[in-house]
């Protein structure tokens, strides 16, 4: 499967290989939605288990999206990741596996990473007012938007 | 291509106009201090009379930003935490949590570990579908079946408090396999809760399989297709009931799920009678699986040989169970540290929240009660 992904897509596809026995792709992020669709439509991957993304601050492109996804039939799973800037947004793959709405809000809100194309795109686990995205890696562990804590809640500090 | 807004409305909840009073839409707050909704979710209804036009969900009011204190904590340190997301089925988090650092580390527990991780796992998914059925029934009117079903999960938690000392966040298992041998008696008290429960649930049964009040306000409510529940990624009991016979115990085996032999129970309808039906299958089968693996328990080592500091080399696992609410993930990136880089959990009642929205559009706001309780979601584990 992967060789002939990496046959159409040539160099779009940086890396295809296992880890510990578990299948992933490295893709470029300008294949995406395509490449989703093909994978649910061709290679029968029909159930995105999960959408999120990891921080490397030291990177160019600063952040690795993952989808993990499932195939029913094949009983097989494949990770595909694309790496992308601070800043930059992906399209949005709601329209490929509608569960994809929550998960990227949440990754909005935790990464501040933007879904093109989403019907809903804001926070979801915190205030739709709060400042900052915890997950990166220059957000401190008890780091917290101060102003909206003493407005919200009436208190100087929620440590 | 499908158009997301199909699967999950988006209400648009600005001000109210003039023409308010004279309009038939109403909306309202259901949550989040409702005794309905199993802890603090909310959900904004859009109504026309009593039928349900569109639901949103407002979660993230028990947030604690378990993934953030992960990347600050050792792998060690941080398997506690997990007991704290579905606090009802803190065994299964135990269980996903070491299995994918294991399986990061390339370490495999010992026989022995797995089956003792595989009957405190079963007997954890039968007291949290005991919680789910006693709640739910709750919420429908029928409040008898709630102190039966409290009184005999009290058995599953003795056995637990045994174990291991803790009766809801047990912290059960290690990295590596498990932290204590079982005490002198564990066999015979899962042999002898094994006799006690299978009478219960067909007791159960007379009280609600065919009660005229429990079929008419289960029947036909809160449907759902099997094609939208793969759209959705609703996982477990619900995907189950509406058809598909899918379970990551049979599907990718773990622990000694492998050597035991079980039903897969399915329903046909994918309605709320549908997946009581499943659920109370599957506590029969769990009982099933209890009774072999008691029966077949080697002896040996309960811990695999780990280092004293953990470290796992560079890369990501993803690794995944079958919860008693649906597939429960880690995605773990380890950069070689002693810390793990990034940690993802994957929650199955956050994305199986996700489908109360398709489930309850036309139905009455009586049946978002019932729908919420056969999803069957805890709220620590939505929020995390």
């Amino acid at each position: 499967m992967t060789a002939s992904l990496k046959g159409r897509y040539g160099s779009g596809i940086a890396e295809s290989s296992t880890y510990l026995g578990q299948n992933y792709l490295i893709v470029d992020s300008s294949l995406l939605p395509e490449l989703l669709l093909i994978l649910r439509d061709e290679q029968q991957f029909d159930y995105c288990v999960d959408l999120t993304a990891v921080h490397y601050p030291h990177r160019d492109k600063q952040f690795d999206v993952v989808w993990i996804l499932y195939s029913f039939a094949k009983n097989e799973r494949i990770r595909v990741t694309t790496r992308i800037a601070d800043g930059a947004a992906l399209p949005t793959s709601t329209s490929i596996w509608p569960t994809t709405n929550w998960l990227e809000r949440e990754v909005f809100d935790m990464f501040g990473i933007r879904f093109e194309g989403h019907p809903d795109m804001k926070r979801i686990l915190l205030p739709e007012d709060w400042k900052g995205h915890p997950l990166r890696k220059d957000y401190g562990i008890i780091q917290q938007d101060e102003e909206w804590v003493h407005i919200n809640l009436g208190i100087e500090s929620g440590q | 291509m499908t158009d997301p807004t199909t699967y999950i409305s988006h209400l648009e909840l600005g001000e109210p106009d003039k023409t308010y009073l004279d309009s038939n839409e109403l909306i309202i707050n259901m949550g989040p201090q409702h005794p309905a909704t199993h802890g603090v979710l909310r959900v904004i209804l859009k109504l026309d009379g009593e039928k349900v036009l569109g639901t949103e969900c407002v979660i993230g009011y028990l947030h604690r930003g378990v993934e953030k204190i992960a990347e600050h904590r050792t792998y060690t340190m941080f398997n506690p935490y997990v007991d704290r997301m579905d606090y009802v089925a803190a065994v299964s988090n135990g269980l996903g949590y070491c299995e994918a650092v294991e399986k990061l580390l390339n370490i495999e527990a010992p026989p022995r570990a797995n089956y003792i991780r595989l009957i405190l796992t079963e007997l954890n998914r039968l007291a949290s579908h005991q919680l789910w059925l006693g709640t739910h029934a709750l919420d429908i009117g029928a409040i008898t079946p709630l102190f039966y079903l409290f009184r005999d999960r009290e058995e599953i938690l003795k056995i637990f408090e045994r174990y291991c000392g803790a009766r809801l966040t047990t912290h059960a298992f290690r990295i590596g396999g498990c932290q204590y041998e079982t005490y002198e008696g564990f066999e015979r008290d899962v042999e002898k809760f094994v006799a006690f429960a299978r009478p219960k649930i067909d007791e159960y049964e007379t009280l609600l399989t065919t009660n005229r009040i429990w079929l008419e306000r289960t029947r036909g409510i809160g449907k759902i297709s099997a094609a939208d529940c793969k759209a959705l990624g609703v996982t477990g009991p619900v995907l189950r009931a509406s058809g598909v016979k899918w379970d990551l115990r049979k599907a990718k085996p773990y622990a000694a799920y492998a050597d035991v032999d079980f039903e897969v129970p399915i329903g046909t309808n994918g309605d709320t009678y549908d997946r009581y039906l499943v659920r109370m299958e599957e506590m029969r089968q769990s009982l099933r699986i209890l009774e072999q693996a008691v029966a077949k328990i080697p002896e040996g080592p309960i811990m695999a040989k780990v280092p004293k500091v953990l470290k796992p080399p560079v890369g990501e696992i993803y690794h995944s169970i079958e919860a008693p609410k649906g597939e429960l993930g880690y995605f773990i990136v380890s950069d070689g540290s002693t810390q793990p880089y990034r940690l993802r959990v994957r929650p199955p009642s956050f994305v199986n929240l996700q489908a109360l929205d398709l489930m309850v559009r036309d139905q009455l706001v009586a049946d978002v009660i019932a729908v919420i309780g056969t999803l069957d979601i805890v709220l620590g584990e939505v929020d995390r």
